[in-house]
C-alpha cells in the first residue's frame, strides 16, 4: 500500500473536518467512514477530489438493513448505503457508510454525478431495498420481475416471498398465485453469548 | 417526396445466441445506428445473497460456483478469504499456492470461453472449436481435484478442501474408441494432476499461437474490433471499470500486483496493458494475460512438487476434521457434529475482500452479527458494472457492433444478476 491507514485516516480528518464525520473506524485493516447524510455529497466530492485522497471509483454500492441485526437489538437508524471507494492514485480502498434518516421513507442523494458507475448500483439498491436515490436519472427496478411489488431483501421480506408463477392450461396463460409453499429453515440462525462454554 | 424518417425500437434477447445468455436489450436505433441500448437484466435473478443470509457459511459456499459460471473457483475464493478475514484466520502455504494454480487456470478457462464465444459473435467460427479443445483438459483439473467439471465447491474457509490428487482420471474403453486410441488419449494421464498440468503448460503456448494466428492479424476481425467501443482512461476508472476492460483502456491496475493476497506476491508475472481502449487492444491484453497465466501455473506447479504440507486449517471450529480423527477421538467427533448441524460462528464485523477475477474486481462484502450465517453479503460482481455501461459504450455504432461489444465485456449472467 502506498499510503498507510494512519495516514489515510489523517488526511480523511483533515479535508473533511468533524461536521462531516460521524464516525472513522479502522478494523481488519480496513477503514469504515461514516458521514451524516445531509453532508454526504460534500463529503463524496471531498473525498474524489482532494489530491491527498483522490478517491476515483466507487468499486461497490449496496444497501443494508439492520432492522434484525443480533436479533433485533439494533438501535440505531435502520437502512444504510454502503460504498467502497477505491483510489488508484494512492492505491487505497475505503468504506463510506451514510445512514438514511428516515426508517419508513428512506432517501439519499445519488452519487451519480460524483461516480457516473454508481448508476446501476442505485438501481440494485432501490429495488431490493427501497432506498430512494434523489437526483438519479433512472431509477427503475433493475433486478426483479416487471410489475414486482415489495423490496425483497428487507429483512421482514420472507425468502419464498409472496406469488409464485405457474402457467395455468384452463386460461392458457402464466398466472401469478399466492404461494404455496411453507418457509422452512434447516438450521437455525444463533449467535452465541460472548465466552460461550468457558471458551 | 421526402419519405416520413423514423427512429425503430428493436427488442434484442433475452433469446439470442449473441446475448451471452439471458440479456434482454431494447435498443432505440436510428437506421442501424445505435442511439440508446438498454440493458434489462434480472431474468437469471437468484437472489443469492438473500438466500446466503438463510444458510450457514459452508452451505453458501457452492452458490458461489454459480454466479460466473465459467470461472467458478475464483468466486470461492472472495467467498473464502472475506470469511477467513473476519476470522483472523491464517492459510498453509500450500493451499495458497493451490488456490493461485487454481484461480489461474480458471483464469485461463474463462478466457478460452470468451475468445472462442466472442469470435464466434464476430464471425470467426474456427477459434471456438480451439478453443474449447483446451478447455476440455482444463476442466479435468478441476474433475481431478473436486469430482465435478463445473461447480468445484473446492476452496473452503482456511484452505482448500483436501490436496492435489496423485492421479488422473482417464479416459474408458468404449464403443466408439478402440484401446490404442484410449491409450493415445491417456498418454499424458499416466502421472498425478501435476505432471498433468506440468505438461498442459508446456503445450499451451504453442495453442495461443494457434489462436493468434486465426485472430490477431485477421483481416476481418480487426475491421470488427478496431476503434469500436472505445473507453478513456478517465471514463474507465469513473465508470468503475475493473480487469482486461480497465486495462485494456492504458492503466496498469491489476489487485494481484496492487494489493497482492495469497501468494501472488512470490510469483513472476507480467501486466499486460492496452493503448487505445478499444475491442481490439482488450482482445490482445486478454490473450497475453492468458500466457502470463500460463506462467503463473508452472511455477506453482514447480513450488507444489518441492513441498507438501497440510492444505486446510487444523482449527476444527472452521475446518472440518479428519474422517479418521472423527472416527477415533471424541473432541474431533464433537467438532464435526458441531460444524454440520450448526456451522461455524463468525465474530461480529465486516469485510470486503476482493480478487483479480478473470473478468475484473470480483468483490465479497461481508456483514457479520455474530451468528453462524452472515448478516448481510454483498457480490460485487465485474460484469455487472461493465454491462451498465453498455448504454455508453455502444452509443454512435452500428447494430451489429453491439454484438462485439457485448463480447467484449466478457458478459456472463449468473455474475450480473446473481
Amino acid at each position: 500500500m502506498a499510503k498507510t491507514l494512519n495516514q489515510l485516516i489523517e488526511d480523511i480528518q483533515r479535508v473533511l473536518g468533524a461536521e462531516r464525520i460521524n464516525s472513522l473506524k479502522t478494523r481488519l485493516d480496513e477503514v469504515t467512514l461514516e458521514v451524516p447524510a445531509a453532508k454526504f455529497i460534500e463529503a463524496a466530492t471531498l473525498l474524489r477530489d482532494d489530491p491527498a485522497l483522490r478517491f476515483e471509483a466507487c468499486v461497490d454500492l449496496c444497501g443494508v438493513d439492520y432492522s434484525a441485526y443480533r436479533d433485533g437489538l439494533w438501535e440505531g437508524l435502520r437502512f444504510a448505503s454502503v460504498a467502497h471507494l477505491l483510489s488508484y492514485t494512492h492505491n487505497i480502498r475505503l468504506r463510506l457508510r451514510v445512514f438514511c434518516t428516515d426508517d419508513d421513507f428512506p432517501v439519499l442523494p445519488s452519487l451519480i454525478d460524483i461516480w457516473p458507475g454508481v448508476n446501476w448500483f442505485e438501481r440494485e439498491s432501490f429495488d431490493l431495498y427501497g432506498i430512494i436515490y434523489q437526483g438519479h436519472p433512472d431509477l427503475r427496478r433493475l433486478l426483479t420481475d416487471y410489475g414486482f411489488v415489495g423490496h425483497p431483501f428487507r429483512k421482514d421480506f420472507p425468502v419464498s416471498g409472496y406469488v409464485e408463477m405457474r402457467y395455468d392450461p384452463e386460461q392458457a396463460r402464466v398466472i401469478y398465485q399466492p404461494v404455496t409453499i411453507d418457509p422452512r429453515e434447516n438450521t437455525p440462525r444463533i449467535i452465541r453469548e460472548e465466552n460461550y462454554g468457558g471458551v | 417526396m421526402a419519405s416520413e424518417i423514423r427512429n425503430y425500437t428493436l427488442n434484442f434477447g433475452p433469446q439470442h445466441p449473441a446475448a451471452h445468455g439471458v440479456l434482454r436489450l431494447v435498443l432505440e436505433l436510428d437506421g442501424e445506428v445505435v442511439e440508446r441500448a438498454d440493458p434489462h437484466i434480472g431474468l437469471l435473478h437468484r437472489a443469492t445473497e438473500k438466500l446466503a443470509e438463510t444458510k450457514t457459511y459452508i452451505q453458501s459456499l457452492p452458490y458461489m460456483d454459480r454466479l460466473d459460471y465459467v470461472s467458478m473457483m475464483s468466486n470461492e475464493h472472495a467467498y473464502c478469504m472475506a470469511i477467513e478475514r473476519l476470522l483472523g484466520l491464517d492459510v498453509p502455504l500450500r493451499a495458497q499456492y493451490i488456490r493461485v494454480m487454481f484461480d489461474e487456470i480458471t483464469r485461463i478457462l474463462n478466457h478460452l470461453m470468451w475468445i472462442g464465444s466472442h469470435g464466434l459473435d464476430c464471425g470467426a467460427m474456427t477459434i471456438f472449436l480451439y478453443a474449447f479443445r483446451e478447455r476440455e483438459d482444463l476442466m479435468d483439473c478441476y474433475e481431478a481435484v473436486s469430482g465435478a467439471r463445473m461447480h468445484a465447491a473446492y476452496y473452503r474457509p482456511g484452505g482448500v478442501y483436501r490436496d492435489l490428487p496423485e492421479e488422473m482420471p482417464k479416459y474408458q474403453a468404449s464403443k466408439v474408441r478402440n484401446a490404442a486410441a484410449i491409450k493415445r488419449l491417456n498418454e499424458n494421464r499416466e502421472g498425478s494432476l501435476l505432471d498433468f498440468i506440468d505438461d498442459f503448460t508446456k503445450r499451451f503456448p504453442g495453442y495461443v499461437d494457434e489462436y493468434e494466428t486465426l485472430l490477431t492479424d485477421n483481416r476481418i476481425w480487426k475491421q470488427r474490433t478496431v476503434g469500436i467501443g472505445v473507453v478513456t482512461p478517465e471514463r474507465a476508472k469513473a465508470l468503475g471499470f475493473t480487469g482486461a476492460m480497465l486495462r485494456g483502456s492504458g492503466i496498469e491496475w491489476d489487485i494481484r500486483k496492487k494489493q497482492p493476497y495469497e501468494v501472488y506476491d512470490k510469483l513472476d508475472f507480467d501486466i499486460p496493458v492496452g493503448k487505445n481502449g478499444d475491442c481490439y487492444d482488450r482482445y490482445l491484453v486478454r490473450v497475453e494475460e492468458m500466457r502470463q497465466s500460463n506462467h503463473i501455473i508452472k511455477q506453482c506447479v514447480q513450488w507444489l512438487r518441492a513441498n507438501p504440507g497440510p492444505v486446510i486449517t487444523e482449527n476444527h471450529k472452521v475446518a472440518a476434521p479428519s474422517r479418521v480423527g472423527m472416527k477415533t477421538n471424541m473432541e474431533e467427533l464433537i467438532h464435526h457434529f458441531k460444524l454440520f448441524t450448526e456451522g461455524m460462528h463468525v465474530p461480529e464485523g465486516e469485510a470486503y475482500a476482493a480478487v483479480e477475477h478473470p473478468k475484473g474486481e470480483f468483490g465479497i462484502y461481508m456483514i457479520s452479527d455474530g451468528a453462524n450465517k452472515p448478516y448481510r453479503l454483498k457480490i460485487r460482481a465485474p460484469g455487472y458494472v461493465h454491462l451498465s455501461a453498455l448504454d455508453e459504450m455502444s452509443r454512435g455504432h452500428m447494430l451489429s457492433d453491439v454484438v462485439a461489444i457485448i463480447g467484449t465485456q466478457d458478459i456472463v449472467f449468473g455474475e450480473v444478476d446473481r
